[in-house]
């Protein structure tokens, strides 16, 4: 075991880690912060992506002890200060990005991260950076209406293929 | 996963100490070892994590004009400081994997393993670059040496690639589409005295040097020289992705598309 401390949605929190411990089970199981999924366990489907000082991570595939001293930032510090959803959150909202909701944390927190990089991406730009993000619902068309529109650009031509 | 203890060091003095242990393994970004600790394909006893060495980090120009890359460059960092360079290298750095991968994901750690359809071992081999380690200097054409198979010795760290940038290059990836590794990719490098040509994804024995692509390419770098080539298919993967005929002829497709690309 050993000793781990980080700031987590602005909050710093230490604990004591096995070396084997995923950052995505720290986040779950140690802290309850359960909004951070665990879909396919093997890096590829994106659930689990959370922000390491302002970069988006596949929480499954780091281990908790390699994030000592940095900023996380995840799924349930993304709401706005009075607890109404963000741009993004309310962006997927308002245009039906999500049937099931498993995969939603994961696309929020790599959409927040696409935006931050590129505040006005284009429609191929959207679906390249989605592309460690799986949903097994939406077929992504209105994935990609809301990062658009969340990033302020008109979706009424994003056609569905 | 089974149980291990991670060492954190800061130097590469010291990784290379805390991996003379018994059972000692070097962790790069994780992006490929962690998933196999997952599935209990490795048991290491101690995992030395690299990713906290500075002096494994960042892209800078040597005084010969050389890229210079720290093993411990994360793939998004490659991407974007290399582009003003290496454009060719930035570009291939910039499609591995999908986002959340690149920013862990390392230079280091892709060599290390050598993964026969990994897109960095193309861009080593296509320029011919020297791979620095913490014992000795490693030419790209000694490194490979088959499937997951390199010139590392047990204990020895990549700490460096030093990539002579070419005149002209493109890396062109014919992308697994579930996996999104190269099902073929090719990296092509116009030099002053002569063109290279390294293959990934498409040989059993790993990335390997189109010679005879080369050779045509040299005399005429354009992708019409290649009409009169062909790939032999022996010794080409065969899975359910493709057939080893026709990864033959994806190399020959993406490599004159790579030309066209430069």
């Amino acid at each position: 075991m050993a000793s781990v401390t980080m700031k987590v949605n602005g909050k710093s929190v230490s604990k004591d880690v096995e070396g084997r411990t995923l950052l995505v089970d720290f986040l779950r199981n140690d802290l309850r912060l359960t909004g951070t999924h665990v879909g396919c366990d093997t890096s590829q489907c994106g659930a689990c992506v959370v922000h390491v000082n302002g970069q988006a991570v596949k929480a499954c595939a780091i281990f908790a002890i390699e994030v000592d001293g940095a900023e996380v930032a995840t799924i349930e510090g993304q709401a706005n200060a009075d607890g109404s959803l963000n741009v993004i959150q309310q962006a997927f909202q308002d245009h039906h990005g999500l049937q099931c909701g498993f995969c939603t944390p994961g696309m929020v927190m790599s959409a927040a991260a696409l935006l931050k990089e590129n505040p006005k991406p284009s429609e191929a730009e959207v679906r390249s950076y989605l592309e460690g993000n799986i949903c097994r619902c939406t077929g992504y068309h209105n994935i990609v209406k809301a990062i658009m529109a969340a990033s302020g650009q008109d979706v009424a031509a994003i056609a569905a293929e | 996963m089974y149980a291990f203890e991670i060492e954190r060091p800061n130097t590469i003095a010291d990784a290379v100490k805390a991996l003379q242990s018994d059972g000692a393994q070097a962790l790069g970004g994780g992006q490929t070892l962690i998933p196999t600790l997952k599935a209990r394909l490795a048991a290491p006893e101690v995992l030395v994590s690299l990713t906290g060495i500075g002096e494994m980090q960042g892209v800078c120009l040597s005084d010969d004009g050389a890229l210079c890359v720290g093993a411990g460059t994360t793939h998004a960092t490659v991407a974007s400081e290399a582009a003003a360079h290496f454009p060719g290298l930035a570009e291939l750095a910039s499609h591995i994997g999908d986002p959340a991968v690149r920013n862990r994901g390392t230079l280091g750690g892709s060599l290390a393993n050598n993964d026969p359809a990994a897109c960095y071992p193309a861009a080593v081999l296509g320029t011919g670059a020297t791979i620095i380690t913490n014992t000795r200097q490693i030419a790209a054409d000694d490194y490979f040496q088959g499937m997951f198979t390199t010139a590392l010795e047990e204990g020895e760290v990549i700490t460096e690639v030093r990539f002579p940038i070419p005149q002209k290059s493109h890396y062109m990836k014919f992308v697994q589409p579930a996996s999104r590794f190269a099902l073929v990719g090719v990296f092509v490098a116009q030099y002053a005295d002569g063109v290279r040509v390294a293959v990934t994804g498409a040989s059993e024995e790993g990335v390997f040097r189109w010679h005879d692509a080369e050779k045509a390419l040299a005399a005429d770098f354009s992708d019409k020289a290649l009409d009169s080539l062909s790939v032999p298919a022996d010794n080409m993967i065969g899975d359910l992705h493709g057939s080893p005929a026709y990864r033959a002829h994806l190399v020959k497709v993406m490599t004159g598309r790579a030309v066209k690309a430069a």
